[in-house]
């Protein structure tokens, strides 16, 4: 700071470090705290705000485990997400080691540029694709009706298939260009000793490119997560009301029980969860905060 | 492919054809769909080829509203978050180690936070105190609150390679700070400055999860799109994605070749 | 056009660590004067004192007797070579050469003429519209240079200007340097961690170790008269005799060290039984017979021929030795690994007191 003003004078520093203090006092920290603090309380009339009846409780997070549609749905957030992250992993794990290890550079920076096309463009557009595809009148089930696989239509968006589909769609890249960046650091004479010394293929894999892909793993695990569970544009694109998804509970809350403080409890539990998810993975691949956070 | 294995390198061209099929096929999809005469947007059966879902889109009125919506909140996200986001790379840059670790973490710490919650976080912060109701204005303070730390990344990324010695050099030249400021530290951001507002705006353009909590009854372009598609879609929706979509590729592609480019350039400066 | 500079019992700490510590001295004006010490001793701490990027913990600078203290860098009639040269990459020559002036609101044609007229001065004529990247090493020093005299300063600050020249270029840029000093008058404070440099070009020489000054001479003071063992061993050469003082004789002094009492110069009036250094350079070394004046057996190591000269490596009674000895067209046959009788004449040589802290 000192150095700051050293260097700027009093007048921009001041300036500065007014702009920065309102990011993050008003916009981030504040909020957060103000959420926790509001899930605590009751949803009360204005009137009675401050009141008597104004005081702190668990009641808005006891709601969650009584109500058992809630509960349920909860829990398949969690399984969906994960098994979004997971089949992400897979299907983008080869194509980063490919673009890292095994492409020409000419030929990586044509699919990077490639890559990142689709992601340019925004997730509502990017699920109404896929919604599409799946519609009952729509190109999937022609395919299928037309090659006899199916007899008649099949309601492709009744389940929660669908919108693990759209996710895996959305979220690619948030784990490709982690773990390629990773992968892009290991030098490939490990890769060729390795095998000189006889190790198989998937050996190679499992004892020196995962390993040194680890940090990035980590991210793109987080990422997509993070994604997965905090969507609400797939599930409300993609999904039916039987396969809603716990973002969606929480705005019904905000939007149409009216009850923000209720609403702010069930969202401190998603951000909770997704915490919970950061320190889990970086327990389990054993890196830190700074690795991440890139 | 480097392996010898005939068997890994046919498996290995299979996995990235089906790979970027997978990429590519719903956006050929959804942009053929466009031209198909049908009320529903599909492919199939292709009812003739038509290109009166631009007309229609054209003469929606909401769709230009919320067209009008999303341009003004991007650039309110422009105008809060390049200088806000520059000032954040430069004091962070000014902080001794420990007290930079703790600010860089508070400072990206939006980006590991779910969308959703950021609209929410903000939606009860500013209007219990500050009785803001949500529109345009929330919607750009919450965007804003993650979309600053993306630009003190990039702006902060073009900052690690400055030459401090220049602003010495100018200092010592007799420039006031606020010279030193415009004509040595801005020129040299300058490039991530543009590149920072453009992804600003295009985060803004795209955010869909937080802005549904702070819209108000203001309805921006992906509100528009999801609604439309949730009650009576009809392929004018696809002329809107396709036009989006080229949209955004000419400008991804203009700022991935002009990025490469720079890269190159650098990289073929004599040294020193 | 040129002021003098004054510190006062400067010192300057970074936290616990002190780079400066108690330094007076006076740069008079229109002096070409260095700071001559290994890196880290503290140079640049000094020069960023007194172009005022650095305020110092104690003690004060004044310029042309006025008090900096609280006056900013770009309020000081100082301007700075830097070591990296720091020429702004994304403005032309001619606008770096200029860009002091434009800070202080002259006129664009007024700029473009003081511009074209330092290009001039630089031996750059023509090359305004480049970039500081399409120069070559020492075009971009001379830029430099034009840059900081454009706003014509009473003191010049180099620091380490040369550093990043090839040898050649080097020895060329010394003289050119000190050829403008002549011609603009104004003070010059070069910084250098060359001794060569701040012998050739410098009317005075500060020599500085570890944050301290060792001695501020002229340079052939410097070499002939060195004041502390420092400055014996940092300029030039210097083979080492230690002991402790014998016996006082004039201006001479008697030590007794492992290679017998020697008698030597005393100029820094040293008394009797401290412990003193003889310093002798090698080409003041003469090979003799025993019995000579300072007379000791040393035993040769090895030789290298260099044309004009010879030198040889011995191993002597308290240390190695270095002698150069003239090529004048008559020398001896050496004894390899054989004994090598030397000597030098008090005149030759000269006492500074042992060092305290450090060997
Ligand atoms: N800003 C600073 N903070 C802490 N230590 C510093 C700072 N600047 C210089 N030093 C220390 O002061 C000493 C002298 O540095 P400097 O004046 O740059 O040496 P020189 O120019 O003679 O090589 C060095 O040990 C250096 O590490
Ligand atoms: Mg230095």
């Amino acid at each position: 700071m000192r150095d700051l003003y050293r260097r700027f004078g009093g007048g921009l520093t001041t300036l500065m470090v007014a702009l920065v203090v309102f990011w993050i006092i008003m916009l981030v920290v504040l909020p957060q705290l103000l959420m926790i603090d509001f899930s605590f309380r009751p949803n009360l009339p204005p009137s009675k705000i401050g009141g008597p009846d104004d005081v702190h409780s668990w009641a808005n997070y006891a709601t969650l485990f009584r109500n058992q549609v809630h509960l349920t749905i909860f829990f398949k957030t969690i399984w969906a997400s994960s098994l979004v992250t997971f089949i992400t992993l897979i299907v983008c794990y080869p194509m980063a080691y490919y673009l890292a290890q095994v492409a020409k550079p000419q030929r990586t920076a044509q699919m990077l540029l490639l890559l990142v096309i689709p992601f340019w463009i925004n997730e509502i557009l990017r699920t109404f694709a896929w919604w599409i595809i799946f519609a009952y009148a729509g190109p999937l089930n022609g395919l299928l009706t037309a090659l006899g696989i199916l007899d008649q239509p099949f309601r492709w968006m009744s389940g929660n298939g669908v919108v693990i589909v759209g996710m895996v769609y959305a979220y690619i890249l948030f784990m490709v260009f982690p773990i390629y960046n990773a992968l892009e650091s290991l030098d490939r004479n490990q890769i060729d000793a390795a095998r000189d010394l006889g190790s198989g293929w998937l050996r190679v894999h499992r004892r020196i490119a995962i390993p040194h892909a680890k940090p990035g793993i980590a991210t793109g695990c987080i990422m997509t997560f993070m994604l997965a569970a905090g969507s609400y544009a797939v599930p409300a694109l993609l999904g039916s009301p039987g396969s809603r998804w716990f973002t969606e509970i929480i705005y019904n809350w905000f939007f149409e029980g009216g009850n923000w403080n209720q609403g702010a409890a069930y969202a401190m539990i998603l951000l909770l969860l997704c915490l919970f998810f950061i320190l889990l993975m970086m327990k389990l691949f054993r890196v830190g905060l700074a690795d991440i956070a890139k | 492919m480097r392996h010898g294995n005939p068997l890994l390198a046919w498996l290995t061209r299979g996995y990235i054809g089906l790979f970027f099929l997978y990429l590519f096929l719903p956006l050929i999809i959804m942009s053929a769909a466009t031209f198909n005469d049908s009320r529903l947007p599909t492919v199939t059966p292709w009812n003739g080829t038509t290109l009166r879902w631009f007309g229609e889109l054209f003469a929606d009125g909401s769709m230009w509203n919320a067209l009008f919506t999303s341009i003004t909140i991007g650039l309110g996200v422009i105008v809060i978050c390049v200088p806000t986001g520059t000032a954040a790379a430069l004091l962070l840059a000014s902080l001794n180690k420990k007290a930079r670790t703790f600010a860089y973490a508070l400072m990206v710490s939006p980006l590991l936070t779910p969308g959703v919650i950021i609209g929410i976080s903000t939606l009860i912060f500013w209007n219990r105190y500050f009785h803001l109701t949500g529109g345009i204005l929330m919607t750009m303070l919450a965007q804003s609150s993650y979309i600053i730390a993306y630009v003190m990344l990039m702006v902060g990324a073009r900052l690690q390679r400055f030459d401090g010695t220049l602003e010495e050099a100018a200092l010592d030249l007799g420039a006031s700070h606020w010279q030193v400021f415009r004509r040595v530290l801005m020129p040299f951001l300058r490039p991530s400055l543009i590149a920072a507002a453009f992804i600003a705006f295009l985060q803004s353009f795209e955010n869909y999860n937080t802005t549904l909590f702070v819209r108000g009854l203001d309805t921006p372009l992906t509100v528009f799109i999801a609604s439309r598609v949730r009650t009576g879609v009809t392929p004018a929706v696809n002329a809107l994605g396709l036009i989006l979509i080229l949209i955004t590729v000419a400008l991804a592609m203009a700022y991935e070749v002009n990025r490469r480019r720079k890269l190159a350039a650098t990289a073929a400066a004599p040294a020193g | 056009m040129s002021q003098n500079v004054e510190l006062d019992k400067v010192v300057m700490r970074f936290g616990e660590f002190t780079a400066v510590k108690g330094i007076s001295l006076e740069i008079k004006g229109g002096e070409f004067f260095s700071f001559l010490g290994p890196s880290g001793c503290g140079k640049t701490t000094i020069l960023k004192l007194i172009s005022g990027f650095l305020d110092p913990t104690e003690g004060e600078v004044r310029i042309g007797g006025t008090s900096m203290r609280g006056i900013g860098a770009n309020k000081r009639p100082t301007a700075m070579i830097f070591q990296n040269l720091a020429l702004f990459p994304l403005m032309s020559v001619a606008d770096n050469i200029a860009f002091g002036l434009e800070v202080r609101g002259v006129g664009k044609a007024e700029r473009r003429k003081r511009a074209d007229e330092l290009l001039d001065l630089i031996a750059l004529p023509g090359q305004g519209d480049k970039m500081p990247t399409e120069l070559s090493g020492g075009q971009r020093q001379r830029v430099a240079i034009a840059r900081a005299l454009a706003v014509e300063p009473q003191v010049l600050l180099l620091d380490e200007p040369l550093s990043a020249l090839d040898l050649k270029l080097r020895q060329h840029m010394r003289a050119e340097l000190r050829d403008i000093q002549k011609r603009t008058g104004v003070t010059f404070i070069y910084i250098t961690h060359d001794q060569g440099e701040a012998l050739t070009m410098s009317d005075r020489v500060a020599v500085m170790s570890q944050g301290t000054l060792q001695q501020v001479a002229t340079p052939q003071e410097l070499y002939d008269e060195p004041a502390t063992a420092f400055a014996a061993g940092f300029v030039g050469e210097n083979n080492r005799f230690a002991g402790t003082i014998s016996a006082i004789d004039g201006g001479f002094a008697v030590v007794d060290t492992p290679a017998g009492a020697l008698k030597a110069r005393n100029h820094l009036g040293l008394a009797a039984g401290a412990s003193a250094i003889v310093c002798v350079r090698p080409e003041r070394l003469r090979l003799s017979g025993t019995g000579s004046e300072n007379g000791f057996i040393a035993r040769l190591k090895s030789r290298s021929f260099e044309g004009s000269f010879l030198n040889l490596m011995a191993e002597g009674p308290s240390g190695e030795l270095m002698v150069q000895v003239t090529n004048d067209g008559a020398l001896p046959a050496f004894d390899p690994a054989g004994a090598l009788p030397l000597g030098f004449h008090a005149t030759d040589a000269v006492i500074v007191p042992a060092e305290a802290g450090h060997a």
